[in-house]
């Protein structure tokens, strides 16, 4: 009898809300829409969504098979709207593959060599630890929507003035 | 929102308007007409009726409906002052420096401000602490939630009759690196007292599917974000589920009013992850409006660090809050070393 439908967007339905001001400037409010800047991304370009000093929310399209990344902390992936996999390797030397004092995600060239730790199916709304000493890649069979939280660093991808509303 | 426990512990706490300490409490026994007690902190006097919270100081008095002052005593509870300025209505509130608060009567307000009337003192934050807690639990009768939204409680209206102290002292749930991560906070379902709230009915439960390797099962693991929000039992409180350093995601699920106006001491973002909210924005010292912000769901948006936000939602949503908990930024935005936006574009 409840009747309550809960609404979700995906990268191929959503609906956007709006900045209206009163006495203010839209481009304070940064506002966007994470299944847009998906749409509009090119596959596991991770872009940036949010800031707050050094840390970053990226949002990523999902589609097809990733490169590997690794990086010095922890980072967490929350899948959006459709089903993502997530390739995890313990790396024997992960030191070698990243700075350990350095922040953010790094691309790496190929996939040094470690032990294989797992995989894990993600679908809409499931967040899962990309551990620190790790190498991951993501597989997509179709596109789909990833939420990263993260800190600034090399992948991270600035292009705030092509989604965020400015008037 | 929801803060690192040790936040802020570090160094001695900021006092931009150079204000003493106050030391003076009092408890007063039940009033034999409405049954509550009356309580002192400073020259502040906090009593209710039927229908009322009453505020008093030196040469001024306030009032507010017992249920927007409970809602937001409760939050001001939980959440430990909060990070920055939380407005109970547009004339009485707290700002937390961490260690110590200042509590105040129109310092927000810009008629106050303007006639040199509003009135502010200063507490150590676990002192006043003890006062709003014995409040909350004094003023809060049975079968009232001050954590709930309006149609899933009972009324907190009329003399004192009874408590609820189980539901005015739940613990904020804090993870410190992951939910669901062994020894970290644990999952909700039915057995342990969360069931699906009726306006989530529709949420899928199904975990992830997650296959460890043998020896690394601590280490691979992932959970439904979306079906834990669904058994929150509480509205208007975030709680930390995941943790890179010091950036805190915050999630919570919204119905009604966010029950203060919170005016952050740093950028606050906000990612929209089911159904609406709509956010009053103003300016975090005068109250002045600024914009009104509709969120969608995979909306984003930032509170700048000059205003403060109230969000409505009608339908039970799920909104991600994130917080940079570093006790650095406050100085930085005050000094101006900081922007109010993070971005320009
Ligand atoms: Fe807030």
């Amino acid at each position: 009898m409840s009747g309550y439908s809960t609404q979700f967007g995906s990268i191929d339905a959503y609906e956007r809300g709006t900045v209206s001001v009163i006495a203010d400037d839209p481009k304070n409010y940064l506002f966007s829409n994470m299944f847009d800047v998906a749409a509009r991304s090119a596959p596991y370009e991770r872009v940036a969504v949010a800031k707050n000093f050094e840390y970053v929310i990226e949002v990523a399209r999902a589609e097809g098979v990733s490169g590997w990344f690794t990086c010095a902390h922890d980072e967490f992936v929350t899948c959006l709207d459709y089903p993502c996999e997530v390739h995890l390797v313990k790396l024997d030397d992960p030191d070698a593959a990243v700075d350990p004092e350095s922040e953010g995600a790094h691309a790496l060239a190929a996939l040094p060599p470690g032990k294989k730790m797992g995989r894990i199916v993600l679908r809409r709304g499931h967040m899962a630890i990309l551990p620190v000493g790790a190498a991951y890649r993501f597989e997509a069979a179709a596109p789909a929507t990833l939420m990263i939280q993260t800190i600034d660093g090399p992948v991270t991808s600035h292009q705030w003035a092509a989604f965020c509303q400015s008037k | 929102m929801a803060m690192n426990e040790d936040t802020g512990a570090a160094s001695k706490p900021a006092n931009p308007r150079g204000l003493p300490l106050q030391a003076s409490f009092a408890v007063e026994p039940a009033d034999n007409r409405t049954g509550y007690r009356t309580f002192k902190a400073g020259s502040f006097g906090f009593r209710r009726d039927g229908y009322f919270a009453h505020i008093s100081w030196p040469n001024g008095r306030h009032q507010l409906a017992v249920d927007v002052f409970l809602r937001a005593l409760m939050r001001d509870v939980a959440w430990g002052f909060f990070y920055g300025t939380v407005n109970f209505d547009t004339v009485f509130g707290t700002t937390n420096y961490y260690g110590e608060v200042e509590m105040f009567a129109g310092a927000t307000n810009e008629s106050f401000i303007k006639a040199g009337t509003a009135f502010i003192e200063r507490f150590k934050a676990d002192e006043l602490m003890r006062i709003f807690k014995e409040m909350i639990g004094d003023w809060t009768n049975a079968g009232y939630d001050p954590f709930a939204a309006p149609m899933e409680t009972g009324a907190p209206w009329g003399s004192k009759s009874g408590d609820n102290d189980p539901a005015v002292s739940r613990k904020r749930v804090t993870a410190k690196r992951m939910v669901g991560l062994p020894g970290d906070t644990p999952l909700r379902s039915d057995a342990s007292g969360y069931p699906v709230n009726r306006m989530f009915a529709d949420v899928p439960q199904d975990e992830p599917e997650v296959y460890a390797e043998p020896g690394f099962e601590h280490e691979v693991s992932a959970f439904n974000l979306f079906a834990y929000l669904s058994r929150s039992d509480v509205t208007w409180n975030p709680s930390v589920c995941s943790v890179v350093k010091e950036s805190l995601f915050c999630p919570t699920s919204e119905e009604f009013i966010l029950p203060v106006e919170h005016g952050n001491d740093r950028p606050e973002w906000f990612v929209q992850l089911s159904d609406e909210i709509i956010w009053t924005t103003k300016d975090r010292d005068t109250g002045a409006f600024r914009a009104q912000v509709v969120c969608k769901a995979g909306d984003v948006c930032v509170m700048p660090a000059d205003v403060r936000h109230q969000g409505f939602s009608d339908k039970r949503s799920m909104l991600l809050v994130w917080e940079n908990g570093s006790p650095k930024i406050p100085e930085l935005i005050r000094s101006g070393k900081a922007p109010n936006v993070p971005v320009k574009f």
